[in-house]
């Protein structure tokens, strides 16, 4: 990247150049993936259920551009766009993908379980609301050991509809944890809609009615995002207690797997067209270059640099060795005991 | 040496792992009441304060899945289900987290969480405060399941859990909180996985799980005066099963009782009976396996129906001299 000519202006909506641009390179470096990911399923070469993160991607990236590496996220099935906004190494998440030796999880997880504890990425699960408590027991033990490292977990809107999000949500309060609760709405569970599975479909009512501070915000503006989780995070460092942040959003493909559940009757084309016209990604470029952040030509450049990256991470995991079978058995359990 | 009740062994353990280590933490429902669920948790709140001695609302589910991150993020977490009835409510992060979390991620991180649900029944509770559901826990890969039975084993097998680095699922039992024995004061560990020898014999093997390893050594006096030797096993911990031990003494007496406080069909009875049906080591097996347990139905609330429901030292020497007969 070049330097911006110093009459370039230096910031969008208050963030910084460096920062937007990051930013953009880890929403497209996301898409990439998820439609390298989406050629790959439709040819049968990765075999297990993939679900995908495209039109999501400014929740992740806005969110993990304010934590650290000491900071954990928990995320859900729809992992990929969370491990790679955290930081986490395409190379193992394409091979972990295709399920090989070399991958995140070891081949042993597959896409729905992705892990990378030293950049703050615990795990992954496949169970609706599955990691929401879990969070809450990492924001636990961050307060008691006094850190000021702060857990979140990435859950959707399908996760109100079971009991533990109540009760988490509920503990976290009780105990004031620095707890992040990141609800990325994009309006489905699974296949139903949300007013089916939702008699109130008011998220950060619930919230509030649990006793935690409820924000609901535009998910597809990554800058939005950006400094709501900014403003949020901040407050829970200085100790004011857990957040729940309400990303409006859409998932352009259908719940899992490369189609766009609009053959199914699912979802209307005209839903469909009308999120596509507000495109995470169309957005903030849009922004970059009426801004004059960057020229047209040079996020282009970005494109297919970024392209080169996953397409040579994508071959090297076809390439990877498969776990051997001979291993049946490891992992199981842990062999460590602690020292004491 | 000093005599301690299992309870009272309980406890020092609690007050000893809290006093030695930062990272343990106790959490559960009730454990600063003024009942400190059967006073295993007396006096922990005023020495170590609300910060590391946690009294839970009924989330059992939330609280469950929250040991479990803390454990994750390097907490020692031992968290209580005062009557295990209420850890159904629990299965998710136990079943679907805890239990795959290390391999599910090729032993990225370990969960070492100590999930601690208590047997609580008797005095016409009811089916809902009754229930032994060690069984359950047995079954999922990733877990260790232990039942110590008497004031030694609680306390050395409390801190083996906590410093396993794994998910250890103890199961106790309020009907042995006051059984007394034997326990040092000093801070010891008691190895999970291994079984003891609780009595020697030659006749019949008769292996015991938690309460029921002292009903068992009631039935073996009892036996003895019918001229009938048996040997008494406790296992200690479900799984991993100490299947060396068992398979050891079913080849010397030829022939086994398994005696275990939860239901029969599919318990910890039957698998330690497949153990030993599968076993090639063992030559000669004399008269047919054979299981005390719950007969497969929910516990009684009357008192007449409950003395005829649980299983008791007279119904082991029953079955017992049925097999050596």
């Amino acid at each position: 990247m070049k330097k911006p000519a110093a009459n370039l202006p230096r910031s969008l909506d208050g963030v910084i150049r460096d920062s937007v641009m990051r930013m953009h390179r880890t929403m497209v470096t996301i898409r990439t993936v998820e439609n390298t990911v989406a050629e790959s399923v439709t040819k049968k070469e990765i075999g297990c259920p993939c679900h995908l993160y495209s039109g999501e991607e400014a929740i992740a990236t806005g969110v993990c551009a304010n934590l650290g590496k000491d900071d954990w996220i928990y995320s859900s099935h729809r992992s990929h766009g969370h491990f790679i906004a955290k930081g986490g190494s395409i190379d193992r998440l394409f091979a972990e993908i295709y399920c090989r030796e070399s991958g995140a999880s070891k081949g042993r997880g597959g896409s729905m379980h992705l892990s990378s504890p030293e950049i703050g990425f615990p795990g992954s699960s496949a169970i609706v609301s599955g990691t929401i408590s879990l969070a809450v027991g990492s924001a636990l033990a961050f307060k008691s050991m006094k850190t000021g490292r702060i857990a979140a977990s990435f859950f959707g809107d399908g996760a109100a509809n079971e009991g533990v999000f109540y009760e988490s949500l509920n503990l976290a309060a009780i105990y004031r944890l620095p707890m992040l609760f990141v609800c990325e709405n994009n309006l489905y569970s699974t296949h139903m809609p949300i007013a089916k599975c939702l008699a109130d479909t008011d998220l950060v009512k619930k919230a509030r009615a649990m006793g935690v501070r409820g924000t609901r915000i535009d998910g597809n503006d990554v800058v939005g995002v950006f400094k709501t989780a900014k403003k949020l995070t901040d407050r829970m460092r200085a100790g004011n207690g857990p957040e729940f942040l309400e990303c409006m959003t859409y998932r352009h493909r259908g719940h899992v797997g490369p189609n766009y559940d609009v053959d199914k009757g699912l979802r209307s084309k005209n839903e469909l067209d009308r999120w596509m016209r507000r495109d995470p990604i169309d957005l903030i470029e849009r922004r970059i270059i009426a801004s004059k952040l960057a020229t047209g030509k040079e996020l282009d450049d970005i494109r297919a640099n970024i392209e080169v990256g996953v397409k040579a991470a994508q071959k090297k995991a076809m390439g990877a060795r498969w776990p051997s079978c001979r291993s049946d058995g490891a992992f199981v359990y842990a062999s460590w005991r602690d020292g004491e | 040496m000093r005599r301690l009740t299992y309870v009272e062994a309980l406890n020092e353990a609690l007050h000893q792992l809290l006093e030695g280590d930062d990272r343990v933490i106790v959490m559960g429902q009730g454990v600063t009441s003024p009942w400190y669920v059967g006073n295993s948790c007396i006096g922990l709140i005023d020495r170590f304060t609300e910060s590391r001695v946690l009294d839970t609302p009924v989330s059992e589910n939330a609280v469950t899945g929250a040991a479990v991150g803390a454990a994750l993020a390097g907490m020692r977490p031992i968290l209580v289900h005062p009557r295990l009835d209420f850890m159904h409510y629990a299965m998710d992060p136990i079943a679907n987290q805890a239990s795959n979390w290390h391999y599910m991620f090729g032993g990225k991180l370990s969960v070492p969480v100590t999930i601690w649900g208590i047997i609580n029944r008797g005095g016409e509770q009811g089916a809902q405060h009754s229930q032994a559901t060690h069984s359950i826990y047995a079954h999922l890969p990733g877990i260790k399941v232990i039942m110590p039975s008497t004031p030694y084993d609680v306390k050395g097998m409390l801190r083996a859990s906590v410093y396993d680095g794994n998910p250890v699922v103890f199961v106790d039992d309020r009907w042995l909180y006051r059984i007394e024995g034997d326990v040092p004061e000093k801070r010891y560990k008691v190895e999970i996985g291994k079984g003891k020898v609780r009595r020697k014999g030659k006749d019949v093997t008769i292996v015991a799980t938690s309460y029921l390893v002292h009903e068992a050594l009631s039935a073996a006096e009892e036996l003895a005066v019918k001229g009938i030797s048996a040997e008494v096993l406790d296992p200690l911990t479900l799984k991993p099963l100490d299947e060396g031990l068992i398979v050891k003494s079913v080849s010397k007496t030829g022939r086994l009782l398994v005696v275990d406080g939860g239901w029969s069909s599919f318990g910890a009875a039957a698998e330690i009976m497949a153990r030993v049906a599968e076993n090639k080591e063992i030559m000669e097996i004399k008269a047919p396996l054979k299981r005390v347990a719950l007969p497969d139905s929910p516990a009684p609330a009357s008192r007449t129906l409950e003395k005829n429901y649980f299983k008791r030292a007279e119904d082991i020497v029953r079955e017992a001299a049925k097999l050596v007969r």
